[in-house]
């Protein structure tokens, strides 16, 4: 991660210099207060960047932000300076892709988490209820007590569709399941406190909890080592976090942030890019659940079965996945 | 602090305050060579990313704005001797209370009759917001600063509650409410320059900024020209001395934070109804604790604070423009510069003091000082 960024602060003075220059590509990406280096969502989004530069060789311009105001005010000095795409990270800043893209109809804009219903605009959104399904199934099979924990970031709607989810799927495999259920916090903190998800995850545990989901950030680095430490399995969110301790992580929830910013600076390089809406699921690839050398021993070939099977099922509609909703 | 360390009144709050910048500057700079960049370069980029442009000076302005009503909250309280930590709270309290107002008001009536309506309810709210500790502060005696700090969590967990299960507009993922109506919209500067025919680049930069200053001379007012300002400013300095002279200590700390309260309640009209035309998490965010160095920095006097709220509007500016333009200055580097000016403006304001009195040539002429802005007791 450290060595693109330094190659970008050397190759920034030409980007800045040659910007002038209509015809030239360039496209920008705004993280959200999360900041790049997440770990978890943003990290995923700059990753997509970063295949984007390796493939293309081209720069991707990027800023993260402090505060509200900055959003919009990122965007439209993005679009002064002749981005012709500009990506915004998070559904907090769907009011300010809504006030730039209407400013800049030109400049193509895209979305992730959120929705904004303007033709040069590009909603992408995950069915993160589907990935949580599948995990939440795979937790009851695993579970010997048949009761689960789930351990939430920020208490938003967003992170009740993770909880909902999985809280369907185990009931789906076992309807005597128990799931606890903690958010971290309710500030932006929330994403960054590993020592209090490692706290929660351990008052799960002592309740009887033998498989712990995070849906939290930066926190959940906590609640894994603590369900390491228990001799628990926990599961991982957004990105593939099955390596941080083999043999303890169950699975990973994924949500491929990446592959959608890759793809949409991608489209949009090629002139084939669309606005609109995007619904990436299961059927997509968009999210799912991960199976590598780290967590082979844990799901047994009976539990990749029905795994699969219900993924089918899902793709299929013959198996509805409840979407959490506000009122 | 030494009598040997007094200055004129000019250096004391000009110069000091200048030398004191220039220190922080001069080893922001050399974090930014350590880094790779000029600091010269980054310098010049900071200070025209936030002076430089119409719209830069908008952001400093807007931003400022915020550091203003903040500033001032923190200011109040210290002259009755608290240290109020919770206008990050009160704020956010505070604009929840305007906030609603524009909700409720926005589409119904006239600017002219939500604006006062908005700017009562947020002073009211934040008010209320700061009652709590205050009335543990002056009657249980728990400490302020612990319960302020407090009150600023349980203020991002009511906030959160209301954004995610009340006020927010139903099918988004976003907790925020609904867009207030058009009425409740301050307007921008650039809207009202283009009235009158100034070209304006856009910026949030609106009519909260006036109200800003208002208070401002409204605070001055009330602590350096009336019996009650007087009173606060005893009972802050000295209580036995206030009570010896009739003054209720504990009335006076619960009115000052009311005050302090309702002074940081103001934020939202400037970030809810002049900027975001919603009420959406988070909003202060850290307006509250930049408050305090810009009151620290201010010396706790409305002049003082107004040219500090600017500098830290022209730093968070200019600052983000850096970020913008530089890549290897991302917006931690920004923090850090923030953070050497408050270091040195607050927590080193002596270092430079005492050698500056030494080495000053009316030294010898100089006679015992009244008690300024300094003494006030830590």
């Amino acid at each position: 991660m450290k060595l693109p960024r330094f190659v970008s602060i050397l190759v920034a003075p030409v980007v800045f210099s040659t910007a002038v220059f209509a015809a030239d590509f360039a496209p920008a990406i705004i993280y959200d207060m999360g900041g790049k280096f997440d770990k978890s969502f943003n990290q995923s989004a700059s990753d997509g960047t970063v295949r984007f530069k390796k493939e293309t060789g081209i720069e991707v311009r990027e800023f993260e932000v402090t505060n509200a105001a900055q959003r919009e005010q990122a965007m439209t000095r993005f679009a002064q300076r002749g981005s012709q795409v500009i990506v915004a990270i998070g559904f907090s800043q769907a009011s300010a892709v809504e006030a730039a893209a209407k400013k800049f109809p030109n400049v193509k804009f895209a979305i992730i988490d959120g929705t904004v219903n303007l033709p040069n605009v590009q909603s992408i959104n995950f069915r993160e209820q589907e990935s949580s399904f599948l995990c939440g199934m795979a937790a009851a099979l695993a579970s010997k007590t048949g009761k689960l924990g789930f351990v939430g970031g920020m208490d938003i709607p967003l992170i009740r569709k993770f909880a909902q989810g999985y809280t369907d799927g185990a009931k789906f495999v076992n309807p005597q399941a128990e799931v606890f259920q903690n958010m971290t916090g309710t500030t932006a903190a929330a994403w960054n406190d590993p020592t209090k998800g490692g706290e929660l995850a351990k008052s799960q545990i002592g309740r009887g909890a033998d498989v712990i989901f995070h849906a939290s950030g930066n926190t959940g680095g906590g609640v894994m080592q603590a369900a390491k430490d228990a001799g628990k399995l926990s599961i991982g969110c957004d990105a593939n976090q099955n390596y941080l301790h083999p043999g303890s992580v169950l699975t990973s929830a994924v949500k491929r942030v990446d592959v959608a910013v890759y793809q949409t600076i991608m489209d949009a390089k090629n002139g084939t890019w669309k606005g609109g809406p995007i619904v990436l699921g299961l059927a997509e690839d968009g999210v799912g659940y991960s199976l590598d050398e780290h967590n082979r021993t844990l799901i047994t070939p009976a539990m990749e079965a029905t795994l699969a099977t219900a993924k089918a099922d899902i793709i299929s509609g013959k198996l509805k996945v409840a979407e959490y909703k506000v009122q | 602090m030494s009598a040997s360390a007094k200055l004129p009144r000019w250096a004391e709050l000009g110069l000091l305050p200048l030398i004191n910048l220039a220190a922080a500057l001069i080893l922001s700079g050399v974090v930014v060579k350590i880094l790779g960049e000029s600091p010269w370069a980054a310098l010049k980029l900071l200070v025209s990313g936030a002076l430089g442009t119409q719209e830069g000076i908008g952001y400093t302005l807007y931003y400022a704005t915020n550091f203003i009503f903040t500033g001032l909250g923190v200011a109040v309280a210290y002259h009755a001797g608290l240290f109020n930590i919770g206008c990050e709270g009160q704020a956010y309290i505070g604009g929840l209370g305007s906030g609603l107002v524009a909700l409720w008001l926005g589409d119904r009536a006239p600017l002219l009759v939500v604006l006062p309506v908005a700017i009562m309810a947020g002073a009211a709210f934040g008010a209320a917001w700061a009652l709590i500790p205050a009335w543990l502060q002056a009657r249980r005696g728990s400490h302020i600063v612990i319960t302020t700090i407090m009150f600023n969590f349980i203020a991002a967990s009511l906030m959160t509650y209301l954004l995610v299960n009340v006020l927010i507009k139903p099918g988004q993922q976003s907790p925020e409410s609904r867009e207030f109506g058009a009425n409740a919209a301050l307007p921008a500067v650039h809207e009202v320059c283009a009235q009158v025919g100034i070209t304006f680049s856009p910026s949030p930069w609106n009519l909260a900024f006036a109200i800003a200053l208002l208070a401002a001379a409204l605070v001055w007012v009330l602590v350096w020209r009336t019996r009650w300002g007087y009173a606060l400013r005893v009972a802050g300095q000295n209580q036995s001395a206030a009570v010896y002279a009739g003054i209720s200590p504990s009335r006076i700390i619960i009115q000052a934070m009311l005050l302090s309260g309702a002074l940081a309640g103001c934020l939202g009209l400037n970030e809810l109804l002049g900027s975001q035309h919603r009420i959406l998490i988070d909003f202060p965010s850290g307006a509250g604790f930049v408050g305090i160095a810009v009151a620290l920095m201010g010396r706790n006097h409305p002049v003082g604070i107004l040219v500090a709220a600017v500098l830290f509007g022209a730093l968070a500016q200019g600052g983000s423009q850096l970020a913008f333009d530089l890549p290897k200055i991302n917006r931690d580097m920004v923090v850090v510069i923030q953070g050497l000016v408050i270091l040195f403006c607050g927590a080193l304001d002596n270092v430079f003091r005492a050698p500056l009195a030494k080495v000053w040539p009316g030294r010898l002429a100089r006679s015992p000082q009244p008690s300024g802005g300094t003494s006030v007791p830590r």
